[in-house]
């Protein structure tokens, strides 16, 4: 097995998707030539030509619009957004119209795209290129949202997306694109959409995170282990569809929840995650449940952004407030 | 049939590559203007330039350079008055620094200060817009405003050709011509978006002529030759405050260097290619011309880069004095007044500034 980076399991997931169904092309804005401006799509040009790699125009709507009549046309696009800030301007064809087809045609047709875009901060980006917006598409019915945190999940939830009938966004943490190699098999391999990873075991709390957050809260867990504090962490991987069992199991478990996101908190996905809650498992619970997120603010500039996002005194602090009750 | 090959494609140029021009059309230009025109954009080469190399030790952080775009730029905005409205994308620095922005300003934003996001006061300069071509859409509606309010200023959108293939772009163009607006489309075409090159952005043989569609004159001008974007400028901004309505400007031009600090252009562009527009350097065509008239010496040119250089080093001294800005603040910019939810996360904030005393 090699180690691979994200970017680079993730590279690997589109040229062997590729290799396997000639139906499947790329696009996106500067994917071709210069191979993404992450790299992500490296090569692909030089093995797969002009054909199957496109350098679009400058158009967001234009590329997921034109995406979805592809799909319906019997292609298997996967279109980048260059960062998921710009996704604004391609509000209506992913929300509005992606997520709908199959339901707007009842059953007739459906839209079997991949969007792949960077997000998430701590990496010192300009304006807009920072911003996690997870929660706008997991309220947009039809769409799937998978967020991976690790090479080996980006592989095979990747493959898993692409073979997917429904419209997938597959939002990729910038910061962890590169931040660590991991083992991945070489051969093709799934993890099934809709399936949470149980990071660590714990009986104290359950800690509930997604993306970018979730390396930084393995290990402070881990930390906790010493001061006699057993968090248990799962890594929920897709937002829509949801591992609720997943969830409900650890929190009967462990009674105490706390939910980490980067997305600002109000609205965030992390207030569904505790009503849901709240809905089933209420009388588990011995604490309320503590969400540390963005604040409800715009993505603040480089010079604040360490103190705007979840870092660890927040988190620490965090599960001190839940171990109090 | 309208058959856009039968087009004609004409380019406004006065300056040619190697400094000479038609003698009448030269005459009209002042020993003055060509000298302010020169000192202006030689100072946003030294700039631009001193800026690449602080992103490259880490000083600053993401960067974007116009080096080869400063007659563009400068010719430009040297033909709007103080009042004009400018919306910029991030590219322009040359432009704001023209129209008033003070560069210790500049460091701020390049910085990733707070400060830095706030334009001076009374300085017609909207933010710099990252989102590509949503600035033309704001353009347009200032524009509108100046002509319900009997204002004279005109506004200028400022964008590259990659813009001109989002949907931003068309709408703006649209509006304009339909509210007959003071509005002026200027296209910087450096030839590549990022790394995606003209022809694959647009199928159009020009910018210029996409004003066309939507009932607008446009204009093809050779952007590396600062005189001849003045004068269409100029033009454009007069027939603008006559109320004769919007201009599409395509100023043809080339960015000799990276996208952003960020961008590798050797994995998309030919050195010859690069080299071959060296040879069309703004800069370069004016000098020969002072130079003729025996306006500029080695002498002059010299002390103006180290003129520029101490003022360089003095606004990045003074932004990197001055105080930075903390987390607390960001609250005070979301709402007029903040929600309960967000005062109370300010708080928050500020209890745990104060417990573990920083900032
Ligand atoms: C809506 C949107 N999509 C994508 C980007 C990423 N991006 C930043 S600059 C750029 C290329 C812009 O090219 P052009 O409009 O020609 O301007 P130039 O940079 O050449 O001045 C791209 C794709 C963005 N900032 N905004």
């Amino acid at each position: 097995m090699a180690e691979l980076t994200m970017i680079e399991a993730i590279n690997e997931a589109m040229r062997q998707e590729m290799e396997r169904d000639s139906r499947i092309i790329v696009l996106g804005e500067d994917v071709g030539e210069n191979g993404g401006v992450f790299r992500a799509t490296d090569g692909l040009l030089e093995q797969f030509g002009e054909g199957r790699v496109f350098d679009t125009p400058l158009a967001e709507s234009g590329i997921i619009g034109t995406s979805i009549g592809l799909a319906i046309n019997g292609m298997r696009p996967i279109a980048e957004i260059q960062f998921l800030g710009f996704v604004y301007q391609a509000m209506d064809q992913l929300a509005a119209q992606a997520a709908r087809i199959r339901f707007r045609s009842a059953g007739r047709f459906s839209c079997p795209i991949v969007v792949r875009s960077p997000y998430g901060g701590g990496v010192r980006t300009p304006e807009l290129h920072s911003d996690a917006l997870e929660a706008l598409f997991a309220h947009s019915p039809g769409l799937k949202v998978v967020m991976p945190s690790n090479p080996y999940d980006a592989k095979g939830l990747l493959i898993s997306a692409i073979r997917d009938e429904d419209p997938v966004l597959f939002l990729e943490p910038m910061k962890l694109y590169r931040a660590f190699r991991m083992e991945v098999p070489e051969e093709p391999y799934t993890i099934p959409l809709g399936q949470a990873r149980v990071v660590k075991e714990g009986e104290d709390v359950t800690i509930l995170t997604w993306g970018p957050t979730v390396p930084l809260v393995a290990k402070l867990a881990d930390e906790m282990r010493t001061k006699g504090i057993d968090a248990e962490v799962i890594d929920l991987r897709c937002l829509q569809p949801l591992d609720i069992d997943a969830i409900l199991a650890s929190v009967e478990k462990t009674g105490r929840v706390m939910i980490v996101h980067e997305a600002v908190k109000t609205g965030g996905f992390g207030a569904e995650v505790a009503a849901l809650i709240s809905e089933r498992a209420l009388f588990a619970l011995s604490a309320p449940i503590v969400r540390i997120a963005g604040y409800d603010t715009p993505y603040p500039v480089p010079s604040v952004e360490d103190d705007w996002l979840p870092n660890a005194e927040r988190i620490v602090e965090g599960i001190e407030t839940l171990l109090r009750y | 049939m309208f058959d856009p090959d039968k087009l004609p494609v004409e380019i406004v140029r006065i300056l040619d590559e190697n400094g000479n021009g038609d003698e009448e059309k030269l005459a009209a230009f002042s020993d003055e203007w060509l000298l302010r025109a020169y000192r202006e954009m030689r100072r946003a080469r030294v700039i631009d330039e001193r800026l690449l190399r602080m992103q490259r030790q880490g000083r600053i952080g993401t960067y974007a350079p116009f080096s080869g775009q400063e007659a563009a730029q400068i010719g430009s905005a040297l033909a709007l008055r103080k009042d004009d409205w400018i919306f910029p994308s991030y590219r322009e620095v040359a432009v704001c620094l023209m129209h008033g922005m003070p560069l210790e300003q500049f460091f701020h934003y390049v910085q990733g200060r707070l400060s830095g996001k706030r334009m001076p006061e009374g300085l017609n300069i909207f933010p710099t817009q990252i989102i590509i071509a949503a600035q033309t859409l704001h353009a347009v509606g200032c524009a509108w405003a100046s002509k319900l309010k009997g204002e004279s200023q005109v506004s200028v959108a400022y964008f590259g050709d990659g813009a001109t293939s989002e949907g931003d772009f068309h709408e703006a163009m649209n509006f304009a011509a339909v509210y007959n607006v003071p509005v002026i489309f200027f296209c910087q075409n450096n030839q590549y978006a990022i790394s995606v090159p003209y022809r694959k952005q647009t199928a159009s043989r020009t910018i210029a002529q996409k004003a066309l569609a939507y009932g607008m004159k446009g204009v093809l001008v050779d952007g590396n030759d600062v005189l001849a974007v003045y004068e269409t400028m100029k033009q454009a901004v007069e027939a603008a405050r006559r109320g004769e309505g919007p201009m599409l400007i395509e100023a043809l031009t080339y960015r000799l260097g990276p996208h952003t600090t960020a961008d590798d252009p050797t994995k998309y562009r030919r050195p010859e290619e690069v080299e071959a527009w060296r040879t069309k350097d703004p800069l370069y065509r004016l000098r020969v011309l002072l130079k003729r008239r025996g306006l500029w010496t080695e002498a002059q040119e010299e002390a103006l880069v180290a003129q520029v250089n101490d003022e360089v080093t003095a606004a990045y001294e003074a932004a990197i004095a001055s105080k930075s800005g903390s987390i607390v603040d960001v609250f005070d910019y979301v709402y007029s007044e903040a929600p309960t939810l967000l005062a109370e996360q300010k708080e928050e904030v500020m209890r745990r500034k104060q417990r573990s005393g920083v900032r």
